[in-house]
């Protein structure tokens, strides 16, 4: 059956109301204070590093993000970990707290589709998240020029690009799903422990859980060299479900410039290669298609089961 | 006549095994206050609901401002105001605030939106509270907030779902003018309430609604004089022993219920003589004696208790 009227109407105005609320929100604050603070921080204290060991490395300027200096992880890493919080925090509450504060049927009797309700939401997410990690990108960067003396050449600055990129698909992966579950769950605290209850299993439990799946699908046959390549091979798909694994992998290509493979490389495949020879971006970024694909068709895919089974929810609460 | 503002043939709604709604007819000329009757889970909202085409139809039509609610949402939507059930707003946000957010939603042009939203909340009386946050507004204002929408949106119908429910007395009733001079502009008023005796003071005609089926349709004087014959009731206060048997004895009576102390007596006539004799006959202490008028609420009650016991 055909209805009138654009489904579309109304988004821009859903997306601006949001927006405001994500950025005024006290919630927002705490999140972008702990997220500057520790980010620049990890940067800080890698930049004195490096610039203490500059070495004849040509990509210096991409190792303030990638550089680990115990006991601080990477700001990448640091990244991994703090991007999902921040894309729950914005996501967890978005539907469910328009039936809590019984604002849904007067805001649906409004000429709006509920489309507009949902896709408004999801867009002034995933604009907050870019505000953030843009602005942190940058603190590093100037952090970076400032303390390394050095400005980053035009491959490096477009390799921090793509990386904050995919770190923005990254988050949008996990604001699409905890918007799935403040649609499923009325209670925005269930919303938020289911949301979280992912993210740890993700973040901590799947590499634990990986090596065990594997060996119990494909147990390496010690008289078979081949099968030993399988099980490892097997064993990357199954780590390769986790978001956070795509994500590692896909800034592992960006800003280690000289990584050739994410998988195993039969050393006849190594014939004639130059070790440690960085590769051109348009090849780096050819390593990592799929992986940045994977993460796009995550949000589509999280986004389209929280936009039916909207659809289908009764207005009333 | 005009054609009817808002029209539903046959509307059904079922979840299930459960009829929600179970073929409804209505049709409602432009112009009148109109109340949908009925205990809580009668299928008020659910029918509301349809209207609005924010819940499917099972089977069945309606038709709200010449739209199908279903196939032209969004036409329908610009021209009917609805005020949910307990309606919320954005507590943080000031009231114009929220008015403007739904302003921009219905799509009225920005350079009109202040002075209309200035206009509602002036009409409702609301311009000084205006600028605090909602979550500083009492139950009534908020209320009234929604009216406020609505008079912005310049809406040709407005949706009231429990327009009364939670006020205290004063603010009801200022509600309830609030209501009239809206019927005074003009403008069509449904209006859904378990509260009979309020409906009945500002609407033209109601509806009595159960179990998701229509019973009673018509003016409010012409379902008293339906359904209760035009019976007399008569209210009697007094203590004393067996007094219901007394009352009930007095030739003419036709019934006699206590409700929490005070007696209710349906009788053919005025036979507030005859009573008073029998209840100080049977010893007992008569403190009050009066004729009841005939409201709503008993309409409703014996409706649908004459429904049950048919079933």
């Amino acid at each position: 059956m055909r209805r009138e009227g654009s489904a579309f109407s109304g988004v821009g105005t859903v997306t601006m109301k949001e927006l405001a609320d994500n950025l005024t929100s006290t919630r927002m604050r705490l999140l972008e204070l702990l997220i500057f603070v520790t980010g620049a921080g990890a940067a800080y204290s890698t930049i004195g590093v490096v610039k203490d060991q500059l070495s004849e490395y040509p990509f210096v300027f991409l190792l303030v993000f990638t550089y680990g200096h115990d006991p601080l992880p990477s700001f990448v890493a640091f990244l991994g970990f703090l991007i999902p919080i921040v894309a729950i925090a914005l996501g967890f509450d978005a539907v469910n707290s328009e039936f809590n504060r019984r604002t849904m049927s007067r805001i649906l009797a409004q000429p709006i589709y509920r489309d507009a309700l949902l896709i408004g939401k999801f867009f002034a997410g995933l604009i907050t998240l870019a505000v953030v990690l843009s602005a942190l990108w940058l603190l590093v960067v100037g952090l970076g020029i400032l303390l390394l003396g050095l400005p980053p050449n035009t491959d490096e600055v477009l390799r921090g690009f793509a990386f904050l990129l995919a770190s923005i698909a990254y988050g949008g992966v996990w604001l699409a799903l905890a918007l799935l579950f403040s649609v499923i769950f009325r209670s925005a605290a269930t919303a938020a422990l289911a949301s979280l209850a992912v993210w740890l299993l993700f973040a901590f439990f799947w590499q634990m859980l990986v090596p065990l799946v594997t060996v119990a699908i494909a147990p390496p046959d010690p008289y078979d060299p081949y099968s030993a390549l399988h099980t490892i091979n097997i064993g990357m798909d199954i780590a390769r479900i986790s978001p956070n694994t795509l994500f590692s992998e896909a800034t592992l290509a960006f800003l280690s410039p000289t990584t050739r493979a994410l998988g195993p490389v039969l050393s006849t495949q190594m014939a004639g290669a130059i070790r440690g020879t960085p590769l051109p971006l348009a090849d780096s970024i050819a390593i990592v298609w799929p992986q940045l694909t994977a993460l796009l068709a995550s949000v589509i895919v999280l986004f389209v089961i929280a936009y039916v089974l909207f659809q289908r929810q009764e207005v009333r609460a | 006549m005009s054609e009817p503002i808002i029209v539903a043939e046959q509307l059904t709604k079922a979840y299930g095994n459960n009829i929600a709604v179970d073929h409804l007819d209505l049709a409602i000329p432009r112009g009148e206050v109109f109340g949908l009757l009925g205990p809580n889970g009668a299928g008020k909202t659910t029918t509301i609901l349809m209207l609005l085409g924010l819940t499917e139809p099972t089977s069945g039509r309606a038709k709200v401002a010449g739209f199908d609610p279903l196939r032209q949402p969004l036409e329908v939507k610009r021209r009917v105001g609805y005020m949910p059930d307990q309606v919320g707003f954005y507590d943080n946000l000031s009231g114009v605030v929220n008015l403007r957010y739904t302003a921009r939603l219905a799509g009225i042009a920005g350079r009109e939106i202040d002075s209309r939203i200035d206009a509602a909340l002036k009409r409702v009386g609301l311009t000084d509270a205006g600028r605090k946050a909602v979550k500083t507004y009492s139950r009534g204002m908020r209320q009234r907030l929604a009216i406020a929408e609505i008079l912005m949106k310049q809406a040709e119908v407005a949706i009231l779902d429990e327009p009364t429910g939670g006020l205290d007395p004063q603010a009801t009733r200022e509600f309830l003018d609030l209501i009239r001079s809206l019927k005074a502009d003009g403008m069509t008023i449904l209006l859904s309430s378990h509260l009979l005796d309020l409906v009945q003071s500002v609407c033209d005609r109601v509806a009595l609604f159960n179990a998701g089926k229509l019973g009673l349709i018509g003016r409010v004087n012409d379902l008293l004089r339906q359904v209760l014959g035009g019976s007399h009731v008569i209210r009697v206060e007094a203590t004393g022993p067996n007094l219901e048997g007394a009352i009930a004895a007095v030739p003419g009576v036709k019934r006699v219920t206590r409700d929490s102390g005070v007696l209710r007596v349906e009788a053919i006539d005025d036979l507030r003589p005859q009573i008073a004799r029998a209840v100080v006959g049977a010893g007992g202490d008569l403190t009050t004696i009066a004729a009841g008028y005939a409201s709503l609420d008993e309409v409703y009650t014996q409706y649908f208790e004459g429904v049950r016991n048919a079933a």
